[in-house]
């Protein structure tokens, strides 16, 4: 085990997992990443660590487990708190940037899942892609808010809220590539456009970001292998 | 702090608010209290507040709003940090398992009750009534752990799992009478049996937790709201 004992269960395409990579780049802490294979089974290692939910990521930190990915992401900002903060230190802009965290997970994240399943009905694929880009549309104009005039949600470097939404980042550019279609650009979401930029660049991301051809190929394997309700399983697993 | 800083919009019935009055109490802060008629019409102060979920119940503290119970219990512990004991555990390993559970309860446990409050046929009811007891187990376990012989979650004092649970007392002794069926039994989940007695009569929480013929009151005039209106 690395350093301090700090070990990621996770997957590769998991944005959820992806987010516990990125607190722990920021913090510059070592860690060994153990991949789990969730579609097939889940590792002995991972049902004791989380047998509550039995998901990914599990951060495993002196032999102890933590669960869910923004629980995590806190947890590593309080343990390494010497490193560059993840959540901002004056308790509003804290609050904000939890709300928005949740925003993303519970109302966002369900729409985004909602394109990535095949639809049988046109009228419901237009719904769910209209929706997408209402809530892409919030987000663009949160991000004004939260920025205040730099780089990131967080300010000038990379925040909670970035590592929230910039974890999806890779699976939104599947979808792009998928459906021939553009969800941040330049026109519609301008800020949300330059922000993926620097995000995308930032030396805590770059290394650990999945390719959008390599995610598209798993997708496109996971759905000629799996039925579409494994499918929507599967990515409450990640 | 004066009473104007801090303005506290909900409502009396809910869960969500009271958890959030309970961790005011807790910092022994001063607030106002604006009951808003949140089955109904929304108020414009609502609105105004919490433009995104238009929800309760919403913090407004020097005149800046802070939505979601849970993130309001955070801010009130980080922004009163001298007022009286914290509410989330000092260690940052204890604070991921408060925030687990607080998360297990909203998200996994208690949706369930209101699940079950809203079937009507036994199967679906007896399915729903075994999950509430399986996460019943689950919680009897995490008090165990996270209390280490105590008498509450955060150990001696009422902390954050202790009111995210906590405030759906009323509305469990509701269930429980409804479905006649005990939630927390001093035999199935002896340690969540003896919480729930001395958590009620804590300070924090004993004018706060609704009486569950109240809440029953409640409910019936909700339901009767809602069927006169289609």
């Amino acid at each position: 085990m690395a350093s301090d004992g700090v070990k990621v269960l996770g997957a590769w395409a998991s944005p959820f997992a992806l987010r516990a990579r990125i607190a722990l780049n920021i913090k510059s802490v070592a860690y060994d990443f153990q991949e789990e294979n969730f579609l097939v089974t889940k590792s002995d290692l991972l049902l004791k660590s989380n047998p509550v939910c039995k998901k990914i990521p599990v951060l495993i930190h002196r032999d102890k487990p933590i669960c869910e990915s923004l629980i995590i992401v806190q947890y590593v900002d309080e343990v390494w708190a010497s490193g560059p903060a993840i959540l901002p230190s004056d308790p509003y802009d804290r609050a904000i940037a939890r709300f928005w965290a949740t925003y993303i997970d519970n109302k966002w994240y369900p729409c985004l899942r909602a394109i990535l399943l095949p639809h049988r009905e046109e009228a419901k694929k237009t719904a769910a892609l209209e929706e997408f880009n209402h809530e892409l549309a919030l987000l663009d104009d949160t991000f004004i808010k939260c920025s205040k005039g730099q780089k990131f949600f967080g300010g000038d470097k990379i925040g909670y809220l970035d590592i929230t939404f910039g974890s999806f980042l890779g699976w939104i550019r599947v979808l792009e590539k998928m459906g021939n279609i553009s969800f941040i650009d330049e026109s519609k979401t301008p800020n949300l456009f330059k922000w993926a930029q620097h995000f995308s660049a930032d030396d805590a991301i770059k290394d650990v970001l999945p390719e959008t051809d390599k995610l598209l190929e798993n997708n496109v394997h996971n759905r000629r292998v799996l039925e579409c309700s494994l499918l929507a399983n599967t990515i409450d697993h990640m | 702090m004066a009473k104007g800083d801090v303005q506290l919009l909900g409502a009396w019935s809910s869960p969500f608010t009271n958890r959030v009055q309970m961790a005011l109490n807790l910092k022994s802060i001063d607030y106002e209290f604006i009951e808003v008629n949140f089955y109904s019409n929304k108020s414009e102060s609502l609105l105004k507040a919490n433009p995104v979920h238009k929800t309760i119940p919403v913090l407004i503290h020097d005149e800046k709003p802070i939505c979601e119970s849970l993130i309001i219990i955070q801010y009130i512990d980080e922004a009163w940090t001298k007022n009286g004991q914290s509410i989330l555990p000092s260690d940052p390993y204890d604070r991921a398992i408060a925030r687990f559970w607080a998360a297990y309860i909203d998200e996994k446990w208690f949706p369930l009750l209101k699940e079950l409050g809203k079937e009507s046929g036994d199967e679906t009811k007896a399915a729903i009534m075994r999950k509430i007891f399986e996460g019943a187990g689950l919680l009897e376990e995490a008090f165990v752990k996270c209390s280490k012989g105590k008498e509450f979650f955060d150990g001696d004092n009422v902390g954050y799992v202790d009111i995210v649970l906590g405030c759906f007392l009323g509305w469990i002794k509701v269930t429980e009478s409804m479905a006649g069926l005990k939630l927390f039994d001093e035999t199935r989940t002896p340690g969540l049996a003896g919480w729930a007695e001395r958590f009620v009569s804590h300070n924090a929480a004993k004018d706060i937790v609704p009486e569950p013929h109240k809440l029953i009151e409640f409910y019936m005039m909700v339901q009767a709201a809602k069927a006169s209106t289609g």
